[in-house]
């Protein structure tokens, strides 16, 4: 019996849009994987897109992310609103394989039917985030979260790919993060809208939480400030607090038109790493383009071609 | 460069009340060494939890690790609750403290091979891959 690729899009599509929850899994494993057609999925649900709240969640390793996330589930859920989970973690470099462990956390919104949890390994990519990880919020977004949330790897200093990719970012540290001096440091301080100390019940927090505010309180006139709060995630101290902070901010952003503008990044950056894709397929993925690749490899080494050369006439024939 | 091509998506849980997660934990582990994306759940896990789990996070296999003595009720009822929802080409396998002659039980009612304590890592990861491979043979004839 032959099965037509399109028909079977078609048919994923449909149940999709019924509210489907398998079929929303298995359109984030098409888009996840680049399953045939999955831009044509993307394309079809991308009008839908929008409504969704995207708050990203990021920090060291062992800050307590997954703990925060599952409170904030719950806080949501007593809001009233569906929520989506991308949970990332690394993927090993040496096996290609990945334990995906931040699930374990969020035992008590399991099978709340409000709550979608997705487990992504990162697959090589380097900035905290799975390259697909704006793809799956995209169709997370599509099928009527109200809210997503992304929470990262742990992460150092510099993989900041999820204040490109969230309208709002939330760092959590830990008292035991570091010094005064760390906190100045370039990158991840940056990026947030909201400062966290987790785990405020060890030694250092209050040293901590003023480190921070000295911090902030340097940032020039003019530049957001953002907001540092105190957190016991285990026993829900302070989350509430910082549920409430989240939509404050948000509903700032929104009236002051700095969502729009968030957006708008986002959007062009994805444009961007769309069109690439494109190109690189077009370049190395084409029919002919492994033998091209020889080809031009071999005359470098004969010392015919530079690189240079080479890759100008590379771009001449695939009509770059 | 990042590669999203996809991988064997596994969930390793814990069902019923025994709380001994250490063989889970290394199953997990030698799952994820041998190139595979396993997502862990821990323990505790009720047949519903494990099946929402399985479902969202769109898995070839669940494994299941029971050292309660309660498989002959648990697995076939979460089989029971994958095949409901339309997932009847996940694998479900698993182990723990299981007579031969329950797993004989178990086999015929959908459940895949089950492992005894000491089992080889080794040969878990092969009959998993093995029968991803069989999944794909069968799956492309039928598109033919």
């Amino acid at each position: 019996m032959k099965t037509n690729p399109r028909e079977d899009i078609s048919a994923l599509l449909t149940r999709f849009r019924n509210g489907e929850r398998r079929a929303l899994a298995k359109v984030i494993s098409h888009v996840e994987d680049h399953r045939p057609g999955f831009e044509e999925l993307l394309h079809e649900i991308y009008p839908q897109t929008g409504k969704a709240r995207r708050i990203g969640l990021t920090g060291p390793p062992g800050a307590g992310k997954s703990t925060m996330v599952e409170r904030l589930v719950e806080l949501a859920r007593s809001d009233g609103e569906t929520i989506g989970v991308i949970a990332v973690d690394p993927t090993s470099p040496f096996s290609g394989g990945a334990l995906l462990g931040d699930r374990v956390r969020m035992s008590r919104v399991q099978t709340d039917s409000g709550v979608f949890i997705r487990s992504m390994a990162t697959r090589g990519s380097l900035g905290g985030l799975a390259g697909t990880t704006e793809e799956v919020a995209t169709v997370l977004d599509a099928f009527g979260m109200d809210v997503l949330l992304i929470e990262t790897v742990g992460v150092g200093q510099s993989e900041l790919d999820i204040a490109q990719q969230a309208d709002e970012t939330i760092v959590v540290l830990v008292p035991e993060s570091g010094d005064s001096v760390q906190t100045l440091k370039a990158g991840l301080m940056e990026i947030a809208d909201i400062l966290v100390v987790n785990k405020a019940d060890r030694q250092g927090s209050p040293d901590m939480v003023r480190a921070l505010e000295d911090m902030v309180g340097l940032r020039k006139p003019g530049d957001r400030k953002p907001v540092v709060l105190n957190t016991i995630a285990t026993n829900n101290t302070g989350m509430p607090e910082l549920w409430a902070e989240i939509r404050r901010i948000y509903d700032e952003l929104s009236s002051t038109g700095g969502l729009l503008s968030k957006r708008r990044s986002r959007i062009q950056l994805h444009l961007k790493k769309v069109v690439d894709r494109q190109i690189q397929n077009l370049l190395w993925n084409s029919s002919g383009s492994r033998e091209m690749l020889e080809m031009f490899v071999k005359k470098i080494e004969a010392e015919e071609e530079t690189p240079y050369t080479a890759c100008r006439k590379i771009m001449n024939h695939r009509g770059l | 460069m990042a590669t999203t091509t996809g991988k064997v998506r596994v969930l390793v849980s814990k069902c019923g009340l025994d709380g001994h997660d250490r063989g889970a934990k290394i199953i997990a582990a030698a799952l994820r060494d041998a190139g595979m994306e396993v997502i862990y759940s821990g323990l505790h896990q009720t047949p519903e939890m494990i099946v929402e789990a399985a479902i969202q996070e769109d898995v070839n296999v669940v494994g299941v690790s029971i050292l309660s003595g309660a498989h002959m009720t648990l697995l076939p009822r979460i089989k029971e609750q994958l095949d409901e929802l339309g997932a009847d080409d996940v694998l479900l396998t698993g182990g723990g403290i299981i007579p031969e002659t329950d797993m004989k039980t178990l086999a015929k009612q959908g459940i895949g091979k089950l492992f005894g304590p000491g089992t080889d890592t080794a040969e878990i990861i092969a009959y998993i891959e093995h029968w991803m491979k069989q999944k794909e043979k069968k799956e492309k004839k039928e598109k033919k």
